[in-house]
């Protein structure tokens, strides 16, 4: 480059500007990102609003990592909170106590960075059901989505690991569960109990273990995750709802800068304050209320924050004995007996590692049964894909079951109804409210379909009520725009594909179980109106409505 | 009000007419509630003209379940030998006479007042020894240890009545009522003759000094209020979860909205 085709910027700023910009390449990385096309659409914003809490989560974390001390050392309280004055307590605690009660800004902070935590695990799991029910995670987003799950899971433990730092009653409580379910590990369980804790539960060692995860690994893995995340998102560009101008190889949007830039950044304030408006108005966790952690007492209405609810309740839904089966089996082995507590595993274990599975599986189960392997940058409507949101909501449904065990206590008392009752009825939902949801969604779906089928081929009603010369009496139908009906009428149609042979000729068995699933999801099916199905209706409309017939304008 | 009848079109109309019926609805609701609520004081002196009357109003009112000489029956235990201290609380908190047959009777504005209460105390406690009302001494929350008292509220009572004394369930319909705004006496005599479900704390489980500890730490966290903000009921971490899923998140899908959408 020679000198006299270098730039020289003429104000003060443009020569710092150009000073950096020549050193690190500034303008070329702002053409590359500024001009990336970012949609708009709220249900897209829930990814950034977990980023945004997971700043705050980092920003507050930091603050309280100045005052708190991860120590299980016995203390004797001396703080401002007088009905826990003189009482001992681990130094977690009464550290903790001493952030609430006597660091200024303290109890401030600690609500901030509880609240952003559950609002964190909650937007991940809110963006994770619209990316699922839109089908934003088919090629190539596949890897995203299991790098987006593993983020949640990512979440619950970040999250599980500092509910457990204060060392009070309720997160021991807690504790005590996830002893419990360690121990109901076949031949590991007590050796990986012992090694968690430092020997018997609760020991002398399991905060500072819990604070080392909390603090270093669990957010550089969420960090680095959440790097690969974006990556990936700039990678495959933004998917885009569909409608008319928006195909598969474009984006419509506004570019990063300086619109979309200034609006995120703006949302990240807006999220800020939304947290900081909970966090100073409503209390989170009052450690002062359950007191110092203690093997022995076990407090009404213990639960965990919401994220880690699911297993609890299916823990609380789980019968230790069926009639006379029990769900304890003591295995007489040539040295002694051993114990299988299935009814700790099973519900510990088993439901949660069911819906994760089948959550990181399905896009390749999806591409399994459609055998659809294009790319997809355009969301289906959840309507449109009624095989799927169904399942979504068999899953949503199983997840709510659980989750509602958890407070199965809290609606006994305060619905007036009886705890076995609510037991019972949840156990009965666990099994059967999925079968249920799946098919009422389903339908749902389809009756949804047929309507905007119907809208397409008879127009709106106009809410015009026409008398004819004889006396009948007609709605007008409105025709849409070409806009609306572009949006009803241009949709993936997924059929049911029945098990082909493969080039030997052979039908494999795989192939023949595909072909059940594929029948299973698309025997019922709304087909997207034709250009010919329309011409007709509108050639139909016009005749009829000439003679003033209203029959054809309801029911088609 | 032209201006406003303009606006009764407008897609948030019946949002704001619906917000304000219920403000409306429920400021008289709260207002009728504490107009209602009644205070009590107290008398202590057995007499046998207090006997008398007790039996008098026992046979009237009670008898019907626990017999004409408290002996029980089928529909009721006998309150021979629970004492005055259980009478005190059944009859004072309105337990008995029972508002309705179920798992456990309810609370409910008490029957009787104070005089009749204490003369029906009289009556049952002369029918066997049993627990007493206790002493002014040991509802005295100045000379308890709030400290000590809230540990032995967690070993003993939080398992059914929360930490915080916000209640929780038990089986079969049956419940632990809240602790917040029950007096002192009575929370004194519940742990004394263990009503309805609960289980009986003698002087030997825990002390009446130990008793006053519990008293006092209860009026302590209920006087103290919730550090902090807003307690949502001090129901813990499925109500903090509620709230995350209902008010939080949806004052954020409010905001995207508004972030995302174009004038048209």
């Amino acid at each position: 480059m020679s000198a006299s085709n270098e730039y020289t910027p003429s104000t003060a700023t443009g020569r710092i500007a150009n000073f950096v910009d020549s050193r690190v390449g500034a303008s070329g990385i702002i053409k590359e990102f500024g001009r990336k096309i970012f949609p708009d659409h709220w249900s897209f914003m829930f990814g950034e609003v977990a980023m945004y809490t997971f700043v705050l989560l980092l920003l507050s974390g930091t603050f309280l990592t100045f005052f708190f001390d991860p120590s299980m050392a016995h203390v004797v309280y001396d703080g401002s909170y007088v009905p826990m004055k003189g009482l001992g307590m681990s130094t977690a605690m009464a550290s903790t106590m001493d952030i609430s009660f006597d660091v200024r800004g303290g109890l401030f902070m600690r609500q901030v960075h509880h609240w952003s935590a559950l609002l964190f695990v909650a937007s991940l799991s809110v963006h994770m059901l619209r990316v699922f029910f839109t089908g934003a995670f088919r090629r190539p987003r596949e890897l995203n989505w299991v790098v987006g799950g593993v983020l949640l899971i990512m979440g619950m433990a970040a999250g599980f690991t500092g509910y457990s730092l204060p060392d009070d009653l309720l997160s021991g409580n807690g504790l005590r569960i996830i002893d419990g379910v360690m121990k109901a590990l076949p031949i590991v369980g007590t050796y990986l109990s012992m090694f968690f804790f430092g020997g018997e539960f609760p020991g002398e060692h399991v905060i500072q273990r819990l604070y080392s995860l909390h603090i270093m690994i669990v957010p550089a893995v969420i960090i680095l995750l959440i790097v690969i995340h974006l990556f990936m998102v700039v990678t495959h560009k933004h998917t885009q709802y569909p409608g008319p101008g928006r195909t598969n190889d474009n984006v419509v949007g506004f570019p990063v800068g300086p619109v979309y830039a200034a609006k995120a950044g703006g949302f990240f304030f807006i999220v800020f304050g939304i947290v900081a408006l909970i966090a100073g108005l409503f209390q989170i966790n009052p450690i002062w209320n359950y007191g110092p952690y203690d093997p022995s007492p076990v407090s009404a209405g213990t639960q965990p924050d919401w994220y880690i609810g699911f297993v609890d309740g299916a823990l609380r839904l789980m019968p230790g004995v069926l009639g006379n089966f029990s769900f304890e089996w003591n295995i007489p082995f040539p040295w002694g007996t051993n114990t299988l507590v299935l009814s700790v595993l099973l519900p510990a274990l088993v439901p949660a590692g069911a819906i994760f599975a089948v959550m990181f599986a399905w896009p390749w189960i999806e591409r399994w049964v459609t055998k659809d392997n294009r790319e997809h940058h355009l969301l289906d409507r959840p309507r449109n894909a009624p095989f799927r949101t169904a399942m979504g909501m068999a899953g949503v449904t199983l997840y709510s079951v659980m989750w509602a065990a958890a407070s199965s206590d809290l609606i006994a008392t305060h619905f007036h109804v009886a705890l076995n009752d609510v037991t019972y009825w949840l156990r009965a939902l666990f099994f059967l409210g999925p079968i249920f949801a799946f098919w009422l969604t389903r339908r749902i779906c389809l009756s949804l379909q047929r309507k905007d089928r119907e809208i397409v081929l008879h127009g709106r009603e106009a809410g015009i009520i026409q008398m004819s010369p004889e006396g009948a009496f007609t709605e007008k139908h409105e025709e849409i725009d070409v806009y609306k009906r572009y949006l009803l009428t241009n949709f993936v149609d997924r059929q049911y594909i029945p098990a082909e042979p493969d080039a030997a000729g052979h039908i494999s068995g795989s192939e023949k179980r595909r072909a059940m699933i594929s029948k299973f999801f698309f025997e019922d099916r709304v087909a997207p109106v034709t250009p010919s199905e329309l011409e007709a209706a509108h050639a139909a409309h016009g005749h009829h409505e000439v003679e003033g017939d209203k029959a054809d304008s309801i029911e088609k | 009000m032209k201006a406003l009848s303009k606006k009764r079109r407008h897609p948030l109309a019946a949002v704001a007419l619906l917000l304000f019926g219920l403000l409306i609805t429920g400021s008289l609701y709260t207002a009728a509630g504490n107009i209602s609520e009644a205070k009590a004081a107290e008398t202590t002196a057995a007499s046998q003209s207090d006997v008398d009357s007790g039996q008098k109003l026992f046979a009237a009112n009670c008898a019907t379940c626990h017999g004409m000489h408290a002996e029980g029956s089928d529909s009721g235990p006998s309150l021979i030998g629970v004492g005055a201290a259980a009478v005190d609380f059944q009859v004072g908190t309105g337990r008995m006479p029972m508002q309705m047959q179920g798992p456990q009777a309810q609370a409910k504005p008490a029957q009787f007042d104070d005089k009749q209460i204490s003369q029906l105390a009289a009556y049952v406690a002369s029918l066997g020894a049993g627990p007493s009302v206790p002493d002014e001494e040991y509802l005295d929350t100045t000379q308890g240890d709030a400290a000590h008292g809230g540990t032995v509220f967690r070993v003993n009572c939080a398992m059914c009545h929360n930490a915080a004394a916000a209640g929780g369930a038990l089986t079969r319909g049956k419940f632990a009522p809240t602790l917040t705004g029950v007096t002192e006496k009575h929370i004194y005599e519940a742990m004394a003759t263990g009503p309805q479900n609960m289980p009986v704390f003698n002087d030997s489980n825990i002390t009446p000094d130990e008793k006053r500890d519990v008293i006092t730490f209860l009026k302590t966290i209920e006087a103290n209020g919730s550090a902090g903000g807003a307690a949502l009921g001090s129901l813990g971490p499925v109500a903090e979860g509620l709230f995350t899923w209902t008010a939080g998140l949806g004052i954020i899908i409010a905001f995207t909205i508004w972030l995302t959408s174009r004038p048209s």
